[in-house]
């Protein structure tokens, strides 16, 4: 794009610093530097992981020489150490898949309903909820891994470390990113629709049920794929819970075997997780788009 | 229109939960750190009772936290190794956000997606992909002999600073991009057209415009990103695994996890969140006035 610029002070200098200043004056230049930093960013971001990926396809043992192409070897092809062969890399996928499961079902339900109750509840007690819920969101986990393996020890003595501790402590940081993001729903859609339903002479119930809850379907979804991926994506609070080996995720048996010259079906086993995450995502957009057809709102909606 | 006692009934379950399995065991860590030791078994004894409550662990704890002590050296290297991360953080997420957000156009989708391609890809692969780049025979190490810059291979993995700190950056810079991004997108580009036709060159327009009208979102994205930087003790386990480059995260853990002490680990918890909640109060003091004077403007 050339536009012409109205000269303002006659640059002094030899021709490359004229141009440097050139360009540094065009308003609608495209600035390459920073184009290039981006570009070298996003390679930087990704690379070593398409990398690590490669290499859960190697055909030989090694993690860093390339030994020729296998799809199978490390995933299922190997008798002993292959992901779907080597019981203990096998247990930490069902763990991961089995944990953020049961956290989507458990914490999506809990926030919603928690997101519905903040946004509208006026009373005393409803800003201390409102503060207590954003409080998970700014704690390191390690001091929520500490305190729920205490309270476990010393208090809830009833329930052990184990899949149910590991259950509790990812529905418990899980809750709060649920409530932000119906939250955001929850404000740009107003409360217009459910007058309307009123007036209308439908009762409470049936706005809940035929208003409401249709409105928010969209934001359950992304909240779902949300607290999906956080959850299958936790370390600190899964290790802190553990019961030992048999409660071992994906990312406890990954930062484990990391530093202890692994084979790459422990790539394999991380990669594994890479495909169900965008899996789960792809069904969730798809759904997304089919709750949203005919709906005017927007990513921008969820507070995205 | 709707009765009154839904919205609270609603709130409930959540709140609850929330109570149960956050608030109390925040409590029963302080309730740890300021309890008992078992004479027999050198066992913690909670002690739910403030009134009851024994300090001498806590001071004890606070004495190791003193200069020139063991707990000293390890804070001050997690503030430099958090600072560090920080800095860099924003210098490569800032002009990434900014790109995207004001220059790109065609590949404004690609980019986007790009960016949360590490949202997708778990923590521990990630960090996994730099031990098995970085191992002795890795590909930087042969990139770099072949290069003829090393004529050795460097044994990134044995317990360096900096490589601790840019494991970091690699990790947490994703979740500093993304609401930078967002607030970046927001700024109305008549503000800078403005700044623009009163004569202001590109880069002042920058720093008296577009700096200060991205300070909420910079600082945010500052605080999402620190906070569990200080608490991090994996990364660094994992990308060198000595005693040089352990972190206050890393103490915890071991006197949790290795050492005999778990009313030490509780004090030091507590130490932590003590000192993130000034850290927090100071930021949440900051974004309070950056938002007044984005208003006063």
């Amino acid at each position: 794009m050339s536009v012409v610029l109205p000269v303002r002070a006659p640059a002094r200098g030899g021709r490359l610093s004229r141009r440097l200043r050139r360009t540094a004056d065009n308003p609608w230049g495209r600035p390459r530097f920073l184009g290039a930093v981006t570009w070298l960013y996003m390679a930087w971001s990704i690379v070593p992981v398409v990398i690590a990926i490669q290499f859960s396809f190697n055909a030989g043992r090694s993690l860093t020489a390339w030994q020729g192409f296998s799809l199978s070897r490390w995933y299922w092809g190997d008798p002993i150490n292959s992901v779907f062969k080597d019981p203990a890399l096998q247990h930490a996928l069902l763990q991961s898949l089995k944990l953020a499961g049961l956290d989507v079902l458990i914490a999506v339900p809990l926030g919603v309903s928690l997101a519905l109750g903040l946004a509208r509840w006026r009373g005393p007690g409803a800003k201390a909820a409102n503060f207590l819920m954003l409080f998970p969101l700014v704690t390191p986990e390690i001091v929520m891994g500490v305190a729920l393996f205490l309270v476990f020890l010393h208090l809830f003595t009833f329930i052990h470390p184990g899949t149910t501790a590991q259950l509790l402590g990812h529905v418990t940081f899980s809750i709060s990113y649920v409530v932000i993001v119906m939250r955001g729903r929850l404000f740009s859609i107003g409360r217009d629709y459910e007058e309307a339903a009123i007036d209308l002479g439908a009762t409470h119930w049936q706005t809940l049920r035929l208003v409401l809850l249709p409105l928010l379907v969209p934001a359950v979804l992304a909240s779902a794929i949300i607290v999906f991926a956080i959850s299958i994506d936790d370390f600190v609070i899964s290790s802190w819970l553990s019961c030992g080996s048999s409660c071992d995720t994906v990312p406890i048996n990954v930062y484990s075997a990391a530093r202890q010259a692994p084979l790459p079906s422990i790539n394999a086993l991380a990669a594994m997780l890479v495909y169900i995450t965008i899996g789960v995502v792809l069904i969730g957009y798809g759904l997304y788009r089919l709750a949203m057809r005919g709906n005017r709102g927007s990513l921008a909606d969820l507070g995205v | 229109m709707y009765p009154r006692w839904l919205w609270r009934a609603s709130a409930l379950p959540g709140t609850v939960w929330l109570f149960l399995l956050f608030l109390v065991p925040l409590y029963a860590v302080v309730a740890i750190a300021f309890g008992d030791v078992s004479p027999i078994f050198q066992l913690p004894v909670p002690v739910w009772n403030p009134l009851d409550w024994h300090f001498e662990h806590m001071s004890q704890v606070l004495t190791l936290f003193a200069p020139s002590h063991e707990l000293w050296l390890v804070f001050v290297r997690t503030l430099i190794y958090v600072v560090a991360a920080l800095a860099l953080s924003v210098l490569i997420g800032y002009p990434v956000a900014y790109y995207i957000a004001r220059f790109s156009h065609r590949s404004r989708t690609t980019l986007i997606v790009l960016l949360l391609v590490p949202f997708l890809v778990s923590y521990m692969l990630r960090m996994l992909s730099w031990v098995n780049l970085l191992a002795p025979d890795g590909y930087v190490n042969s990139v770099l002999t072949g290069l003829g810059i090393l004529r050795t291979p460097y044994d990134w993995l044995g317990g360096h600073g900096f490589v601790v700190v840019l494991g970091l950056v690699y990790g947490y810079v994703p979740y500093l991009i993304l609401p930078l991004y967002a607030t970046l997108d927001r700024i109305d580009q008549r503000h800078l057209e403005a700044a623009r036709d009163l004569g202001a060159s590109r880069f002042s327009t920058f720093i008296h415009v577009t700096l200060p009208l991205s300070k909420t979102g910079l600082l945010g994205g500052a605080a999402i990103i620190a906070l569990p930087m200080f608490g991090d003790y994996y990364t660094t386990n994992i990308l060198s695994g000595t005693p040089d480059t352990s972190m206050l995260g890393n103490q915890i853990d071991f006197y949790f996890h290795g050492g005999p002490q778990p009313t030490v680990g509780a004090a030091i918890t507590v130490v932590l969140a003590a000192f993130l909640v000034v850290v927090m109060s100071y930021y949440l003091f900051s974004v309070n006035r950056a938002q007044k004077e984005m208003h006063a403007v």
